[in-house]
């Protein structure tokens, strides 16, 4: 930890040494009241029984658990069949948002590499331009996609008066659409970690390959591509995670059919017909993926950190 | 046929990748600006220019309810950014100019847990705890909410703009007999400031946007913006919809536009 964050801050950049920790009670106290305390709570929540009003009654059970992969019949008197149902939601979702990773890297990778190779005083403007959309409201934005490829939205309408298409095709409710979403939701969080790679990256290193006698995409594929890999790693991450949980782009964009962990979690606390346990342990172990997903991550890159010296 | 060394570096279907990639982000935000001015009561027809859909989000039959919610989520959003960057200011103070000490690396895990956290999973979270302590959901439940995931965001730009401001400016006052608050309020705070500003700025924006957390905590009677055009978008996307988006668009690229030039000129001070 010695000499660890003091960049720039000389020999003791430790002037608030003596307040620190009444400097930190805020922060310990709000978070760790107001989310910390939460998160364990619910982790007791999904152990509790359901109550058939919302809301829990507190006896000790593993149904919400059992739920997940057993089917035992309306009275839970039948013997035991496999329930495919959550596994599918679970698994679509993971399907999804990695369906949506890999969409946002191959769009977003040569985006990110092309402002990092901007002269330096229109690479800001052009990542002001990436981040714009960002800070328009998610909900807003998924709107504006809904409204766009409605059955009978704008794109529809210009196909068909273009005369490309003779009848409307499905766009909404379908895979695909939820895809776009999640793609639109999140691309930014693809491009500027691979941006600040790339920009770091020595290109000096693409011209020794040159003159070695790769071509461009030789080049790219063997040298620089390895040499930004920690950026495009953690754009990754930074896209997978908030699409295994993303809510608001599958259930405007998807519909019914296309039902994700978002939405399977939402309806277990809508009203008085749901089931808090059974939230409560759909959202635990959606907690749980993104926790290792993020535990690799960060022993990777503690690996990764060693090896560099 | 040998390509100039300087050439390498260019992939000339990087530039059609990244104007796609805008394309698609522009896209359905311009349509649907375009649409808000359609006079015309079918969404899709083009019906000539008008202003009637902002007239009617002003001062037809759910301007009252357009209003209570915009009134809530700025209220909310004020209260919420405000707090976060009080509280995040003092913990970067603490993290960067504090020395090391036992527990920093727990500190930092726990400062930024609501960025790791998913969103649905911290709504249902908070949802369980204020209603195990049997806490009415309303107006302060959502701001509690708010304080809470905004303080990361409030963190990171004050943290980083700290960070590249040198000891030697407080150390170089307090040697000039000035108090630790003195040296704080008069010199490292002014220095700070921009980073403070785009903290706030960015808690502020992001409180504005949030959904999700808000549905689960708002409990009955009050709604937010984005809960009040979620409600209303579950029954077909009306155009005094479109019209009250393309305000809400407005003002988000206001801010932004603000911030960036603001992060430009504090950059450039900094010099």
């Amino acid at each position: 930890m010695a000499g660890g964050p003091a960049a720039g801050g000389g020999a003791s950049s430790s002037t608030f040494a003596g307040i620190r920790h009444w400097l930190l009670l805020p922060s310990w106290l709000v978070i760790g009241f107001f989310l910390l305390l939460p998160v364990l709570l619910m982790l007791v929540y999904s152990f509790l029984t359901k109550d058939f009003r919302g809301g829990v009654i507190w006896e000790f059970s593993l149904a919400a658990y059992d739920q997940f992969i057993f089917d035992r019949g309306l009275f839970g008197d039948e013997p035991p069949t496999i329930e495919w149902i959550y596994i599918q939601i679970f698994w679509r979702s993971i399907w999804q948002a990695l369906l949506a990773t890999i969409l946002c890297l191959v769009i977003g990778f040569p985006t990110a590499y092309f402002i990092a190779t901007r002269p330096q005083n229109t690479r800001m403007l052009w990542l002001f331009l990436i981040t714009v959309p960002y800070w328009v409201n998610l909900l807003i934005r998924t709107v504006s996609m809904k409204f766009l490829i409605r059955d009978n939205g704008p794109l529809n309408e210009w196909f068909l008066a273009a005369g490309l298409l003779d009848s409307p095709i499905r766009m909404i409710n379908t895979d695909f659409a939820v895809q776009l979403g999640l793609f639109y939701s999140y691309l930014p969080f693809m491009v500027l970690p691979i941006y600040a790679s790339v920009e770091r990256y020595n290109f000096a290193l693409s011209e020794a390959a040159a003159d070695l006698y790769a071509d461009r995409w030789t080049a790219l594929r063997l040298v620089v591509i390895p040499a930004v890999s920690p950026g495009i790693i953690a754009g990754c991450i930074l896209v997978f995670v908030p699409s295994l949980g993303a809510f608001l782009a599958p259930d405007l964009l998807g519909g019914a059919k296309n039902f994700m962990i978002g939405s399977l979690i939402e309806e277990q606390f809508k009203g008085n017909a749901g089931n808090w346990p059974f939230g409560a342990a759909a959202s635990m172990i959606l907690l749980t993926m993104v926790l290792i997903v993020l535990m690799i991550y960060a022993r990777q890159q503690a690996r990764g950190e060693r090896e560099g010296r | 046929m040998a390509a100039k060394a300087h050439d390498i570096r260019r992939y000339p279907a990087f530039l059609w990748i990244t104007l796609l990639c805008l394309f698609v982000l522009y896209g359905p935000l311009i349509i649907v600006m375009i649409y808000s001015f359609n006079d015309s009561v079918s969404i899709t027809r083009w019906g000539g220019f008008s202003l009637r859909w902002y007239e009617d989000v002003f001062f037809g039959p759910e301007a009252a309810k357009f209003k209570a919610a915009a009134w809530n989520s700025l209220s909310i959003a004020v209260m919420a950014a405000t707090s976060a960057t009080m509280i995040a200011t003092c913990a970067a103070i603490a993290m960067i100019r504090g020395g090391s000490f036992r527990g920093k690396s727990m500190t930092f895990a726990l400062i930024s847990l609501p960025l790791m956290v998913p969103e649905i999973v911290t709504a249902v979270a908070t949802l369980i705890f204020f209603s195990a302590i049997s806490f009415t959901r309303g107006y302060f439940s959502i701001v509690m909410a708010h304080i809470v995931f905004c303080i990361p965001f409030a963190y990171l730009p004050i943290s980083a703009r700290l960070q590249g401001i040198e000891a030697t400016y407080e150390q170089a006052a307090q040697d000039l007999y000035a108090s630790r608050s003195q040296a704080f309020w008069q010199v490292l705070m002014p220095l700070m400031m921009p980073g403070i500003i785009s903290g706030f700025l960015l808690a502020f924006i992001i409180s504005l946007d949030d959904f999700i957390i808000t549905n689960f905590v708002k409990g009955a009677g009050i709604e937010t913006l984005p809960t009040a055009i979620f409600g209303s978008v579950k029954q077909g996307i009306k155009p005094n919809i479109m019209a009250l988006s393309t305000l809400m668009l407005m003002v988000s690229i206001f801010f932004v536009t603000v911030s960036y030039f603001a992060g430009k000129s504090g950059a450039k001070t900094e010099r």
